[in-house]
């Protein structure tokens, strides 16, 4: 009994936070592409446009959700709900914590922890595909069909590296849990040099993160991969027939894919919630990320120059120093501690997600295909026989 | 899709072979229609292209959805009145269209413009070169998929478009050259304004060269796409830098100089390629050239008065109007009946930023035209398309397409 209710409060709890942060993911992302951009991004509703979210979801839900004539109803139906479903199932066996004590309830940090819980994040990458092929496919429309088809093919050829460049670092950790994969990434080389799979001996695995984050650009649509969207040439390929919540949906999985790409990899390769730093100064790096970000807003808030931040910026500053205070009290502090360190790794991933949309232009349909065969997949296979033979040989 | 057309599908099918397939194995052919509301047509253009798979069998452009009447407008309008036309012809270009209107009309009224007039227009005529060059840029890399490009090409264009707006009044539809001269004499503070501009522009073609040159998935999208052989181009009346990228030197500026443009001291950059790259790498290396021309305007702006001696043609000035007669009632003469041009015609043509633009206009002694026909550069460029695309990829056709740099507008008329 206690296990459902316990279940039941983490679910709601994790879906909570997972819906806002896919809201805000995406203001983030219209924030940092518009200074990469020269603009400044949604500003309007609320404070520096802080409840644009809010305001597309109620846009979207009160949206009239149009249902073309020509299409294939079933399937039509089906697809988002395929797509946005099986994106959003992955969360669930990605670790945010270690082990932690609420109200006398010793749990994890996690919703759920499947032995093969790695595999089962291929798989549901694996089955969202189906989810854009049956749209593409179900809208009857020929853009629709191009940019299907092109998802298909691109998702299907890129699962190859994916999981190549992803089995890499198993030879390593020697386990599909990914909870255990973060504890066995526990401790520091060196005595400062984190023991991630990326730093880790005898066969640093750099070049596999690289690897699977090319892979996991292309497995989520994203510039340089967006083909089966291709705004310029397909016009909006696959979800060109779907309008308010059908379309919201595919906006929601393809958000959610990119959480799941940026989290897998934090856990895979960067040591999932571990610090980066030994000791006093793992801990304090939190409070002083966030007593930094307050200053910097109180500094440009008490700028005469900048007449319409006069109060929102000093309120921020005070929120941050808030959260730089959470950080130093003591019973929080577990808590906090890994969420922090997991969100960062996940946010600069995510970051490193958006700043490429920003710089790169979009490749061709079958300069696509040749970049995965007759580069990546080879690039992948010999990584991972150089370490498994690294491996074999430090016995 | 489909149901929006004009013209019937087999109308639009019939030059390409026949897509009516018995076999079930043989590959069946897909006939997409392109615009005429698609993001990357660049207006109203539409294509109806064959495919099979993502390749491209044949395309065929279908136009006239922006047809506007402007050449038979002008026949209605005083010869002054047709100025605000050219604009709309090319309204990424309006000052080169401006241009070549004014030069055809003074050739017919044998005006002879003053020095300070014709640089003026060099000097702005660049100045539209750059303009229509971003924004060919920006679009033409939005198309590749490099968002950002497009932004910072409109943060310098909107510097141009401000400096339009300070010298006419207006930011796109200038109409700012009279026959025989300019509206206004150049605004005050020009110079620092201009000297501002030219003195930061070479650094901003850096930064877009820094985001595209070698960038190896634009070199890639763009490298060897496109190409069609020159004799076939000429055919065709591809002109501009099209022709430039395929490796000939033709530039009206340099063959037939007008407007004091042997002043002026620059090169025509060629490639030989003649490929969507080479035709990016000609344009960025045009608008260095621009910026060199603008220079050496800036430098040796001459003085004296903006508009010719010609009583007949050009208004008087407002003080002179309003305190001698004579002036008075030319200025009355010329805003009701316009001006009688002398019987004859007349072929005009000048470098625009998309090639050769040629006006040709007959006179029969009234004080309007009895033709005007134009010669569009992208109505010439435009129509390598079906021969371009052949064989190619659907992603292909956006890039030739960007590289044609065309204005519906220049096309339909």
């Amino acid at each position: 009994m206690e296990f459902f209710i316990v279940s039941t409060i983490k679910a709601l709890l994790v879906f909570f936070v997972l819906m806002t942060t896919l809201a805000y993911l995406q203001w983030v992302e219209r924030k940092v592409i518009a200074h990469i951009q020269l603009r400044q991004g949604p500003y309007r509703v609320g404070p520096h446009g802080l409840l644009q979210p809010l305001a597309d979801v109620i846009k979207l839900i009160t949206k009239e959700g149009i249902v073309p004539p020509h299409v294939n109803k079933f399937f039509y139906f089906l697809a988002p709900i395929i797509a946005v479903s099986m994106s959003l199932i992955a969360i669930s066996v990605i670790p945010f914590g270690g082990e932690i004590e609420v109200f006398g309830i010793t749990t994890h940090m996690q919703l759920t922890d499947l032995n093969i819980g790695l595999l089962l994040v291929l798989a549901l990458a694996s089955m969202g595909t189906y989810g854009i092929a049956l749209a593409g496919w179900a809208s009857n429309n020929k853009y629709s069909l191009l940019g299907g088809l092109r998802s298909s093919a691109q998702m299907v050829s890129y699962e190859l590296p994916l999981s190549l460049a992803i089995a890499s670092p198993l030879l390593l950790l020697n386990t599909l849990s990914l909870r255990e994969m973060v504890t066995q990434q526990e401790g520091f080389m060196l005595g400062f040099l984190p023991n991630w799979t990326i730093f880790q001996g005898p066969a640093p695995q750099l070049v596999g993160m690289v690897l699977f984050l090319i892979a996991a650009f292309a497995e989520t649509n994203r510039i340089p991969f967006d083909l089966p969207e291709a705004e310029t040439e397909l016009v909006a390929g696959f979800h060109a027939e779907y309008s308010s919540m059908k379309f919201a949906a595919f906006f929601m999985a393809e958000y959610s894919n990119m959480l799941t790409a940026a989290a897998v990899t934090t856990t895979v390769f960067l040591g999932g919630w571990l610090p980066a730093l030994p000791g006093m100064a793992g801990d304090l790096i939190a409070p002083a990320v966030f007593a930094t970000g307050g200053a910097v807003c109180l500094y440009h808030g008490l700028n005469p120059a900048r007449k319409r931040d006069k109060y929102t910026l000093p309120v921020f500053a005070l929120v941050f120093f808030g959260l730089a205070a959470l950080f130093l009290a003591p019973p929080l502090k577990d808590i906090a501690m890994p969420l922090f360190w997991f969100g960062a790794k996940t946010g600069a991933l995510l970051f490193v997600f958006i700043w490429i949309r920003g710089t790169l232009p979009r490749f061709r349909y079958d300069q696509l295909m040749g970049f995965c065969w007759k580069f990546l997949f080879p690039v992948a296979v010999l990584h991972l026989l150089a370490t498994a033979l690294l491996v074999a040989l430090a016995g | 899709m489909g149901s929006n057309s004009t013209m019937s599908e087999e109308q639009l099918t019939a030059v390409s072979e026949p897509a009516v397939n018995d076999s079930p194995l043989k590959p069946r052919r897909m006939t997409l229609n392109m615009g005429p509301q698609h993001p990357s047509t660049h207006g109203v253009l539409r294509l109806v292209i064959e495919l099979e798979g993502e390749k491209v069998i044949s395309a065929t452009p279908d136009i006239g959805y922006l047809h506007t009447g402007i050449e038979k407008e002008f026949e209605a309008k005083f010869y002054q009145q047709g100025v605000t036309l050219t604009d709309r012809i090319d309204y990424l270009a309006p000052l080169s269209n401006n241009f070549c209107y004014c030069l055809a009309a003074e050739k017919l009224l044998q005006v002879e413009v003053p020095p300070l007039a014709q640089w003026t227009r060099v000097m702005l005529a660049e100045f539209t070169r750059l303009n229509s060059h971003l924004v060919w840029l920006g679009t033409h890399a939005l198309d590749i998929g490099a968002m950002t490009v497009f932004l910072y090409c409109f943060r310098e264009r909107e510097e141009l478009l401000r400096l339009f707006e300070m010298y006419s009044g207006q930011r796109m539809m200038t109409s700012y050259f009279r026959i025989g001269g300019l509206a206004l004499p150049p605004p005050r503070g020009w110079q620092q304004r201009v000297k501002k501009l030219i003195d930061i522009f070479p650094s901003r073609i850096d930064e877009y060269e820094d985001l595209l040159t070698k960038n190896d998935i634009f070199v890639g999208r763009t490298k060897g796409v496109g190409y069609l052989p020159v004799d076939q181009m000429i055919d065709l009346g591809v002109t501009g830098p099209m022709l430039r990228a395929a490796g000939i030197a033709v530039d009206i500026r340099k063959s037939e100089p007008y407007s004091s443009y042997e002043k002026f001291d620059f090169e025509v950059p060629t490639r030989t390629e003649n490929d969507v790259y080479a035709r990016y790498l000609v344009r960025l290396a045009e608008m260095r050239q621009s910026v060199r021309i603008i220079q050496q305007a800036w430098e040796g702006m001459p003085g004296g008065p903006h508009q010719a001696d010609a009583p007949k043609v050009v208004l008087p000035e407002r003080e002179k109007m309003k305190t001698q007669m004579e002036s008075l009632i030319y200025h009355f003469k010329i805003v009701t009946e316009g001006f009688r041009v002398p019987p004859g015609e007349v072929y005009q043509v000048i470098e625009s930023p998309r090639g050769e633009v040629g006006y040709y206009m007959v006179s029969d002694g009234t004080s309007k035209p009895y033709r005007v026909h134009v010669r569009g550069p992208s109505y010439g460029n435009l129509q390598a398309i079906a021969d371009m695309v052949r064989g190619t990829m659907v992603a292909d056709v956006i890039a030739i397409l960007g590289s044609m740099d065309f204005v519906l507008g220049d096309i339909d008329r």
